[in-house]
């Protein structure tokens, strides 16, 4: 497959676009100064990588990505900055002076990953744009093959949900504990 | 569409989850580059599942169990980062030497 035969296909543009906003957003996740920013272009990198979800025909994970994170852990992270009161504003001490090494070293890391998927993979295609995979796959996978995964994975959500609520429950003084099994 | 391309893509957005976990300070941006890198893993499951085309979708069932932790992963964590801004009056990550050799 040559460059021409790449670019003439109009579902290759489409990845163009979405990879572009993915990486842009991507890329201020990790370099914006402003903390909130840094949390919203995560919204943008994830809706695009929702979006290439549905060109690999994965409609169900898409819109599980869109509510899951978009939805709740982008508000939850928001949340935390807002009470951890960091600085809302232009911020310079939010990254470390030393960057040369970090990315130096995540460089290496993608000139790696990418070596090695292009050598393996090459010429491999994915299949074209067509119908999404029936949702109904995978609740029968996730209720047969994987329920025992299921369980294990709904147990940490139930652990997480007890550590969450006992990590940030504020600890009564002793005056304030006899005051309230006084009343 | 070829397979590498989607795999360079979650390639690169791994590298800066790499890059911003090891550069910045504030505990709630490291968690943030995670959760990059925890996307780009779930781009790769999806990009192989398109080319491999399980009969049993495994690929979207194990980014769905990604996504599940992920979820439960930022719930702890934030809890965590609120449980030290409450003890430290601090989300910086410089500031937390207690446990340096």
């Amino acid at each position: 497959m040559t460059f021409i035969d790449w670019v003439s296909a109009p579902v290759n543009w489409v990845f163009a676009i979405l990879g572009a906003v993915v990486l842009f957003s991507g890329f201020r996740v990790v370099t914006s100064r402003n903390i909130i920013h840094a949390a919203l272009y995560l919204v943008g990198a994830l809706a695009g990588t929702a979006a290439l979800f549905l060109m690999l025909s994965a409609e169900f994970v898409a819109w599980v990505l869109v509510l899951v994170y978009i939805g709740a852990v982008i508000v939850l992270f928001l949340f935390g900055i807002m009470i951890t009161r960091a600085p809302t504003g232009l911020d310079e001490g939010l990254s470390s002076d030393q960057r040369v090494l970090p990315a130096l070293l995540a460089s290496g890391v993608f000139v790696m990953m990418s070596w090695a998927s292009i050598d393996a993979f090459g010429t491999q295609l994915v299949g074209s744009v067509g119908e999404p995979v029936p949702t109904e796959i995978i609740g029968d996978s996730l209720f047969g093959r994987f329920v025992i995964p299921f369980e294990v994975v709904s147990f940490v959500l139930l652990a997480a949900l007890i550590g969450g609520i006992t990590l940030a429950r504020r600890d009564l003084s002793p005056a304030e504990e006899e005051e309230r099994s006084a009343v | 569409m070829l397979l590498s391309q989607f795999l360079v893509l979650a390639a690169a957005l791994f590298a800066f989850g790499v890059y911003g976990l090891l550069v910045r300070r504030n505990i709630v941006l490291i968690l943030l580059s995670v959760e990059l890198m925890l996307n780009a893993v779930n781009i790769n499951l999806i990009a192989f599942e398109s080319v491999l085309a399980t009969p049993e979708a495994i690929g979207h069932v194990f980014a769905i169990f990604v996504i599940t932790v992920a979820a439960a992963e930022v719930g702890i964590g934030l809890a965590i980062v609120l449980m030290i801004f409450r003890n430290r009056k601090s989300a910086n990550v410089d500031d937390l030497n207690l446990m340096r050799w």
